[in-house]
């Protein structure tokens, strides 16, 4: 059995955190008590059943304010798979919340109100996803009981989605008309929605072929920490250990060490009281080379023949998530992987409208506004092309006054 | 390329060794947080994982309430003689007898919510920066908020709405001095996956998570082993029953379950046709909906 993450966005009280409470009701998947928990909660809907938006909105503040502040994951089990849900907030002060749920998941469900059709989160959100580079994106169009089920309006709003899909170069796109509060095409199909031939958003989501394997030839695997018993008869032990990014590290592969660039073998792979013969992506592992080499936490062994770059200079896509302005004249730390230098933001290149999509020239970077700019790094950072590899492409800013997390980063070119 | 099975188990605990090592990686001095509970007990299996054949770079911590079920200081007690690794006891007798804290009276009277001014004196007498807990996101709506590096404050205040971003696998563990972080290497895993676990890799568990016969009284319609730590009057009667914990804490506030599951298989197929979640059995989280969200801006784990 393996696990589909996803998440849920779209604007404000389109109804994520309703439609999630709907999965996991219809499911079966809401024990005794937590059930009888939210009968005995205030917050019902109009006709007096329960608010299903409850279950995921976890806080005091949620509840009373009936909106989501913050990501809440939920979990689920059907015959056919495992699922981890992020529930992310729709509103706009909240989208580095958002960003968070949706920088693990590889499927994004994007709600849209049928009575409101795109509006500008759906871009947002829409634009945030193709960012990310997740590669299935559900269009749930939901409160399809508020427009009588008519196809006329589903049709009109996804023939809408589907331009900006196309200007999002999202290549998988499903479309499924619902309404998550009264359940159809949630997990059954609808007795109200006759023409839509499709099947529910639970079918799609047990079948969708999320292929995790990697099979890049990218093996790259960041060092988390040296393992070094020191004891008498385990005087020379010298493992590596780390998980691996990408790709494949197989017995006797030659690999270089970055930023060293030093040379040498896969000696042995070692997991626990077993030995590998090879170690995949995904996993955490301990490895020894034959040679020698000195190497630290924040350092990576790839693929001798297949060798990422290594500059100081990155042009990027950059997320901004502090109230605190982006600074061009301080000193951030960039953290990739284990991998943690100081740097710069050089250069703004461009600030996206999220309303029309359009690139403007920028000086100014505040708190949600997306653009790309190019970060010049203290020590070289030994990186893939997000597009080409998100796990060894990505990083984060920390603003080392504030300790915060402030900015992500997605690589997109190497400057030389 | 070779094919290899990579099922959800496997994921789950690649993604808590990478956890625990960058704990190692990032700060000076971690601990783990052993309450002696099948979490807590997965948790040490993951870090022998981590990091054999050499040492773990924290000690454990436990805090103890002094309420404890006998049966898991004894496999306290074999665990740590068994992996050799350090543990330092931190002592909620020890706080109340200082004056810090104050014992609850009544009927409902437990050492639970005691434990924080305990946790919080034993990470500033250690100066931890890092406190690794086996926390889950299934098993409460306030921890299904929470990151897996979780700030807390000078005081031990989780602040729910300022949150750091968490983006990919990349967690910012810099603190300001007094700041500490809670991290929760299995946050992902459900009641359910810690069990399989378990089995998978043959883990010993103490005895109380298995069905035995007690004595136990029924209050508030939950079933509490009897014990001197609880207060009990003539209204309560003693019966002798067949019971198992589901999850095991202060003796004053963990419920058991009528139980014939013997075997772990036995458990699994419990919990699954189960219909009540796991935290059901806690008094502590029964007392408002917001009870877990207030105890972890107290400090709480
Ligand atoms: N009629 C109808 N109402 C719905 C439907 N889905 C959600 N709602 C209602 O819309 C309101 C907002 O729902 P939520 O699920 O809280 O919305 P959300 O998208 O999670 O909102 P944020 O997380 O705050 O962005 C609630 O009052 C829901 O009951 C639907 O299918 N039909
Ligand atoms: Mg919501």
């Amino acid at each position: 059995m393996n696990i589909l993450k996803f998440f849920t966005a779209g604007s404000v009280d389109d109804g994520k955190s309703t439609l999630i409470g709907r999965l996991l009701y219809d499911t079966d998947s809401i024990l005794a008590d937590q059930l009888e928990a939210l009968q005995r909660s205030n917050r019902k809907n109009d006709d007096g059943t329960i608010d299903l938006a409850i279950l995921t909105d976890g806080l005091r503040a949620e509840r009373e304010q009936g909106i989501t502040i913050d990501v809440a994951y939920k979990y689920f089990q059907t015959e056919k798979r495992k699922f981890i849900i992020a529930d992310t907030p729709g509103h706009i002060q909240y989208t580095r919340n958002m960003v968070t749920g949706a920088s693990t998941a590889n499927l994004a469900i994007i709600l849209i109100d049928a009575r409101n059709g795109v509006v500008e989160q759906t871009i947002r959100h829409s634009y945030i996803v193709s960012l990310l580079g997740i590669k299935h994106v559900v269009v749930c169009i939901n409160k399809m009981d508020m427009v009588d089920y008519s196809e006329t309006v589903y049709s009109a709003i996804i023939e809408k989605y589907k331009i900006l899909a196309q200007q999002l170069k999202l290549a998988d796109v499903t479309y499924i008309p619902v309404s998550a509060l009264k359940g159809d095409n949630v997990v059954q199909t609808s007795e109200h929605m006759r023409w839509y031939e499709g099947e529910s958003l639970l079918h799609f989501l047990e079948k969708v072929d999320t292929d995790h394997l990697d099979r890049s030839q990218l093996a790259r695997m960041p060092v988390q920490w040296v393992v070094r018993p020191q004891t008498a008869e385990l005087h020379d032990y010298r493992g590596y250990a780390g998980r691996v990014l990408s790709g494949t590290f197989n017995l006797n592969d030659k690999v270089t060490v970055l930023p060293s660039g030093a040379s040498s073998v896969v000696e042995k792979i070692e997991f626990f009281d077993e030995e590998l013969a090879a170690a995949h992506a995904g996993q955490s592992v301990i490895i020894h080379l034959k040679d020698d080499v000195d190497i630290s936490r924040g350092d990576t062994i790839v693929n001798a023949s297949a060798l990422p770059q290594e500059t100081k200079l990155i042009e990027a896509d950059l997320c901004w998530m502090d109230t605190r302005a982006l600074d061009t004249s301080i000193m951030y730390n960039i953290q990739h992987n284990s991998k943690v230098t100081k740097c710069k933001i050089n250069e703004i290149l461009h600030k996206v409208d999220i309303n029309t999509l359009e690139k403007h020239p920028a000086e100014e970077f505040k708190l949600n506004d997306i653009g790309r700019v190019i970060v010049k790094t203290a020590d070289a950072l030994a990186f893939d092309l997000y597009d080409d590899n998100r796990a060894n492409g990505s990083a984060i800013l920390v603003d080392t006054r504030t300790n915060l997390t402030v900015g992500a980063l997605m690589f997109r070119a190497a400057v030389e | 390329m070779s094919t290899y099975n990579f099922d959800y188990l496997d994921e789950l605990e690649a993604e808590a060794i990478h956890i625990l090592r960058e704990v190692a990686g990032q700060f000076e001095k971690p601990a783990l947080l052993f309450s002696g509970g099948k979490d807590s007990i997965t948790l040490v299996r993951l870090a022998e994982k981590a990091f054999r054949p050499g040492k773990f770079p924290f000690p454990l911590v436990h805090i103890d309430t002094g309420h404890n079920f006998e049966e898991t200081i004894t496999y306290r007690d074999q665990m740590i003689e068994r992996i050799g690794e350090k543990l330092i006891v931190g002592s909620v007798q020890e706080s109340i007898d200082q004056g810090k804290v104050v014992e609850q009276t009544g009927k409902n009277a437990s050492r639970n919510a005691l434990q924080t001014v305990t946790l919080l004196d034993t990470i500033a007498k250690y100066q931890f920066d890092a406190c690794i807990g086996g926390a889950r996101r299934d098993e409460e709506k306030a921890r299904a908020k929470e990151r897996i590096f979780s700030v807390r404050d000078e005081f031990g205040q989780w602040d729910p709405k300022r949150q750091r971003p968490e983006l990919w696998n990349i967690y910012n563990g810099k603190i300001h001095k007094g700041e500490n972080i809670r991290v929760f290497p299995i946050s992902n895993w459900t009641e359910l996956d810690v069990w399989n676990y378990i089995r998978r890799e043959k883990i010993e568990l103490p005895s109380i998570y298995f069905s035995h016969e007690r004595e136990v009284i029924t209050r508030n319609g939950q079933l509490m082993a009897a014990s001197p730590f609880l207060n009990m009057d003539e209204e309560d009667v003693v019966e002798r029953k067949q019971v198992r914990f589901r999850t095991v804490g202060d003796m004053s506030c963990t419920a058991a379950v009528e139980s014939d599951a013997f075997l772990i298989d036995d458990i699994i197929s419990e919990i699954s046709a189960s219909k009540i979640s796991e935290r059901g059995a806690r008094l502590d989280d029964k007392v408002s909906e917001a009870a877990m969200e207030d105890r972890k801006k107290g400090g709480y784990f």
